[in-house]
């Protein structure tokens, strides 16, 4: 067998001779002129399919180096590292068989015979020809423009050029002044620049505002006030005449007397596309230039495409980076044969400021006409911020938007945007400090890369991300061994969970619902087959719906916990399946000994009871602690304990606390109108009848409560799963609410409802989330990703749209009448007894505890 | 804290010189595990009933030298049976003592064997 392979010619020859058969394989040759940012992302792209090996690509660029981060091109003043900026080094292109050119600018080409020329007189012949020339900056033509001193800022070799001649001025002059022409994201980006390289700053400005492509007035003139108090100096309304000097600028002409000395002008008016090759061999152009392509990105030749900022699309240059890469991804899959992949109609054009110091973006449609949705303006321009949303007439959809000052949402209010994703009942919660009634919102994927997931070992989203698009980790146990992210306090699990599945998703990779390697099923699933085939042990549900293996320590306590929620099951039944606090009914510490958490509900206790707590602490040297779920926690308790320990609480009246289940935790209480002087209702009483309610339940995750008597919320209940607050008329009810990891505010369920009409709702709202969340979900988390939001929810709830209340009411009631102390069960009776020593064949406790003095208690050894 | 871990190493069947009598078959829970006690060792046994198989392991979670692995949960990864540590849920291959969702080092395993339904323990000392 022999391999003939010819560059350069027509085309590239692969001869195989397999035996007496002769195959010859025409192998195509596509050729990219402009290695910029979407010529580059074109090769890498590429690249990545299976069927580039048929393809030789030979790619040129007219710049002497590979293709570059144009966007971050300003990095380039704070290092003058030009390698750094690189999309990919040189020998990226070498590794991956792409033939890169650069220094050398193509200069015709002949569409019939299908070639091109280049400036160094050489010709190359292609099948398919990919122009990404990308843009120039747009030089009005103003007299003097010519004049040293006077830059555009487009490719590392303008900034060179700027530094060169920004400290050639700063050694003749110290308080040298420079002029930015244009007001825009480039120019603000360029005025910056100014400022670092150490001169005055000028913007100057035709338009009355500033990005006036972006930003509406109000939101102009914060910006404006915040740059002055940074140093830029700013002219608007402006138009310039000439510029001034003889040989070198020293300055620009306005009007007869307005004048502005400056010694160098960086001018950033806008681009224009390089079209210049479409013009020299008659492809079809745009009244004022671009080359015009259809959604396929093919240009009137239909073996040339054009894409990324040269590319005319739906009548206009899209002068942002994303466009471009989706106009490659495109192109790519059009070459190849994947005809289906189009651009699409709408293109996001929502943008944010890289200016350090000064958050601005807008997206969507910032400005919008009132017949069109509604606005909602947040302004204070002492601390220089603004922020406008723009609402559909329904107020369900977020249109567009602007921030100034504060861009911090601006990710997420995108993702909202783009994703048409639900907004909250009061919009105005987007984009309101959290001081003044805003509400945490938003998605894992919306975070910055450079966020901490896991900040016990510090990992950021970036990193987990990376893990999983490098094909490192390709599920969340892998994400977990690979980057190390949830191995520490496991805080981040959920989150760790949420951004794994999204990042599989974006990269097309199918998202097993399943719970774990041993069920194909999700939770909601499984609830559904448990409840109707009636299982009733772990096994049953395995063999008859798992994969064929064991289970896990994922797929067992979730059906343990299911089983519980259908049949009130205590976590005695099975306990070899129950996570390992269930199994012990208790929360197992740091050295393997276990804390005791009495129910104590709604935070009232006796002194009687108080003593008690306090004598068998002392009688079993515990450690002693009032939790933040406001109730006592004794530590350090061994296994042998537990039970000793249990028989003298429940003696005293104690039941458990279920501090170690997914279950119902607290209902915190604030005093209420049996003391305070501002109650308006018992909310001590309300929220002791609702702790017993729900005590023992077991659900996806754990559940807290609060109820405060009134809008001073002392029992913080907006912060719990379920919160009422005492109004005039009766009880707010508000539900989904979450501190820990990701704290938001409780949303509002029903208004002035009595104390019947609460528990009615709360039994659905309960077992409907208890049905439907996924595992360890908690109902923050369930809330936010229901689909139709709130809206929806109180259609479920209170109007009852499924035709499911009556059953949830009813399921809830069978399980709140069968509630049963699982500890008082596990003391009476010898068989559950046995599980609560540390070896199975002697009476001894476990030899390796050390404790040691800490103030007046004890605690465990440190871990080193 | 490391010396603990020096006390326990893995003990291949045709290495043991003693059975340690351990305890009835019924002091396990199904499907779970218990820890046993042999001289200055504690040694976590499990009863992997849905394979009819036992396992014996050091009770000594390597992570943090903490004596738990006893409470953890079995079950297997991709067929190898496992048990994962109560405290962080890091998770050891039964047959071989394996980290497999980590780079711990590997658990010490012995030889279980099961005579009129009592549990015996191999040791090689
Ligand atoms: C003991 C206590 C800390 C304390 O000393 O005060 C505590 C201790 C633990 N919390 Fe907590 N939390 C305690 C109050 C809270 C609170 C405050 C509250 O309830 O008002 C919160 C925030 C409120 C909330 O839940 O929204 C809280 C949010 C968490 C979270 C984060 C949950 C989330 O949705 O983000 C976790 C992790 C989890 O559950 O997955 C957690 C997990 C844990 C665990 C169970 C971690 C574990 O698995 O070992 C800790 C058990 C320690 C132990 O030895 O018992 N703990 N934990 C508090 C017990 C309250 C009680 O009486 O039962
Ligand atoms: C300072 C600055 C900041 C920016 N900030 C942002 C931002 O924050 N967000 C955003 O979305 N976008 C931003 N942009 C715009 C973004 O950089 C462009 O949208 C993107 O670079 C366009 O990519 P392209 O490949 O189409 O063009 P280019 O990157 O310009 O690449 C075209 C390449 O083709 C070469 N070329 C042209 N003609 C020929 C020829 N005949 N033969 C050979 N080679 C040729 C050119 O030399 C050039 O290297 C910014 C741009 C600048 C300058
Ligand atoms: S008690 Fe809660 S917050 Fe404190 S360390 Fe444990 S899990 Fe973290
Ligand atoms: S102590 Fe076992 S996993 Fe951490």
């Amino acid at each position: 067998m022999f391999i003939f392979i010819k560059t350069h010619k027509k085309y590239v020859i692969l001869r195989i001779f397999v035996s007496k058969y002769q195959i010859i394989v025409r192998m195509k040759t596509i050729i990219v002129v402009g290695n910029g940012m979407v010529g580059y992302k074109f090769c890498e792209k590429f690249v990545a399919k299976e069927e580039s090996k048929n393809y030789k690509v030979i790619v040129f660029g007219e710049e002497p180096r590979p293709a570059y981060d144009r966007v971050h091109l300003s990095e380039f003043f704070e290092n003058q590292d030009a390698k750094a900026l690189e999309m990919a080094p040189a020998e990226w292109y070498t590794e991956n068989d792409i033939e890169l050119i650069v220094n050398e600018r193509v200069t015709d080409i002949h569409k019939t015979t299908k070639k091109i020329t280049t400036a160094k007189d050489r010709e190359f012949s292609y099948d398919y020809l990919v122009l990404a020339t990308g843009s120039s900056a747009f030089v009005p033509p103003i007299k003097g423009v010519e004049k040293e001193g006077v830059f555009v800022y487009r490719t590392i070799e303008d900034l060179e050029g700027m530094l060169d001649y920004a400290s050639k001025l700063k050694s003749k002059n110290a308080n040298a002044k420079a002029a930015v022409l244009g007001g825009g994201l480039l120019g603000l980006e360029a005025g910056k620049a100014v400022m670092d390289m150490g001169l005055e700053p000028h913007i100057v400005e035709f338009a009355p505002k500033l990005m006036p492509r972006q930003l509406d007035s109000r939101s102009s003139q914060v910006l404006q006030l915040k740059l002055e108090s940074i140093g830029l100096n700013i002219h608007l309304s402006k138009a310039t005449n000439q510029i001034l000097g003889d040989k070198s600028i020293v300055g620009m002409e306005f009007g007869e007397d307005d004048v502005l000395d400056v010694e160098m002008l960086i001018i950033s008016a806008g681009i224009r596309p390089r079209d210049e090759l479409g013009k020299t061999c008659d492809l079809e152009m745009g009244v004022r230039g671009g080359i015009v392509v259809n959604n396929k990105m093919q240009t009137s030749d239909e073996s040339i495409y054009a894409i990324g900022e040269v590319a005319l699309y739906n009548q206009m240059i899209y002068g942002l980076v994303a466009p471009g890469y989706d106009m490659a991804g495109v192109a790519v899959d059009q070459i190849i044969g994947e005809a289906e992949t189009l651009m699409p109609e709408e293109i996001d054009m929502s943008t944010k400021l890289k200016l350090i110091g000064v958050d601005v973006a807008s997206f969507g449609e910032p400005f919008m006409p009132a017949s069109k949705g509604h606005s909602i303006i947040f302004e204070n321009k002492t601390q220089h911020l603004y922020k406008r949303i723009n609402v559909s007439l329904d107020g369900k959809s977020l249109l567009g938007g602007i921030l100034v000052g504060d861009a911090t949402d601006y990710s997420m209010l995108h993702q909202v945007y783009l994703n048409g994703m639900a907004i909250p009942e009061d919009p105005a919660q987007l984009i309101l400090p959290a001081s003044e009634g805003g509400a945490a919102f938003g998605d894992v994927m919306d975070l910055p890369d450079e966020a901490q997931i896991c900040s016990c070992e510090s990992v950021t989203k970036g990193q987990i991300c990376a893990a999983i698009e490098s094909g490192e980790a390709t599920d969340i146990a892998g994400v977990v061994s690979c980057t190390k992210a949830g191995t520490g306090c496991g805080g981040c699990k959920p989150m760790l969970a949420d951004l794994t599945n999204a990042t599989l998703k974006s990269l097309g990779i199918e998202v097993k619902e399943g719970v774990c390697e041993h069920f194909d099923l999700n939770r909601q699933d499984l609830y559904k087959i448990i409840q109707v085939k009636e299982y009733k042990t772990f096994n049953e549900v395995l063999d008859n719906h798992g994969n064929g293996g064991h289970g896990c320590e994922l797929c067992k306590p979730l059906i343990a916990s299911l089983m519980a929620s259908i049949n009130a099951d205590t976590a005695n039944k099975e306990y070899a399946i129950q996570d390992s606090n269930d199994r012990f009914l208790a929360n197992i510490q740091r050295n393997g000994t276990y804390s005791v958490v009495p129910r104590v509900p709604g935070g009232e206790i006796t002194p009687d009871k108080l003593i008690a707590l306090g004598e068998i602490a002392k009688k079993y040297d515990l450690y002693t602690k009032i939790t933040g779920g406001v109730r006592i926690d004794l530590f350090g308790a061994t296994l042998n304990q537990l039970p000793l320990i249990w028989k003298e609480l429940i003696g005293h009246g104690f039941e458990s606390g279920h501090a170690y289940g997914k279950s119902l935790r607290t209902v915190k209480t604030c005093v209420g109108s049996t003391w305070c002087r501002y109650g308006m209702d018992e909310s001590v009483s309300f929220g002791i009848e609702l702790e017993n309610r729900y005590r023992g339940i077991r659900a996806p995750h754990k559940i807290k409560g609060g109820v405060s008597g009134c809008i001073r919320e002392c029992a913080e209940a907006r912060g719990k799963d379920f919160g009422l607050i005492a109004v005039e008329g009766g009880w707010n009810l508000y539900v989904g609410g979450n501190g820990g990891a990701t704290p938001r505010h409780a949303e509002l369920l029903a208004e002035q409802i009595d104390n019947e009409t609460v528990i009615k709702y709360l039994d659905r709202y309960l077992m409907f989330y208890m049905r439907t969340a996924k595992p360890l979900q908690r109902t923050a988390a369930w809330q936010e990703r229901l689909e139709g939001g709130m809206e929806y929810l109180k259609e479920v709830i209170i109007e009852d749209k499924l035709g499911i209340a009556v059953d949830l009411e009813k399921e809830m009631e069978t399980l709140v009448n069968k509630f049963e102390c699982e500890w008082t069960q596990a003391i009476n009776d010898p068989e559950m007894m046995k599980r609560f020593s540390h070896f199975v064949n002697s009476e001894e406790e476990d030899d390796n505890l050390v404790f040691v003095p800490m103030r007046d208690q004890k605690m465990p050894e440190p871990w080193n | 804290m490391e010396e603990i871990l020096e006390t326990y190493t893995a003990t291949e069947l045709e290495h043991v010189k003693v059975w340690f009598k351990a305890a009835s078959t019924k002091d396990f829970p199904v499907d779970g595990g218990a820890c046993i006690k042999y001289k200055d060792k504690q040694i976590a046994v499990f009863n992997f009933a849905r394979l009819d198989k036992w396992y014996a392991c050091q009770n000594v979670c390597p992570h943090k030298m903490e004596m738990v692995l006893s409470r953890g949960m079995i079950g297997d990864d991709k067929g190898t049976p496992k048990v994962a540590c109560p405290l962080h849920k890091k998770t050891f291959s039964l047959e071989n003592g394996e980290n497999l969702n980590g780079d711990l080092e590997a658990i010490a395993t012995y030889p279980v064997k099961i005579e009129n339904d009592f549990v015996y323990i191999g040791f090689s000392e």
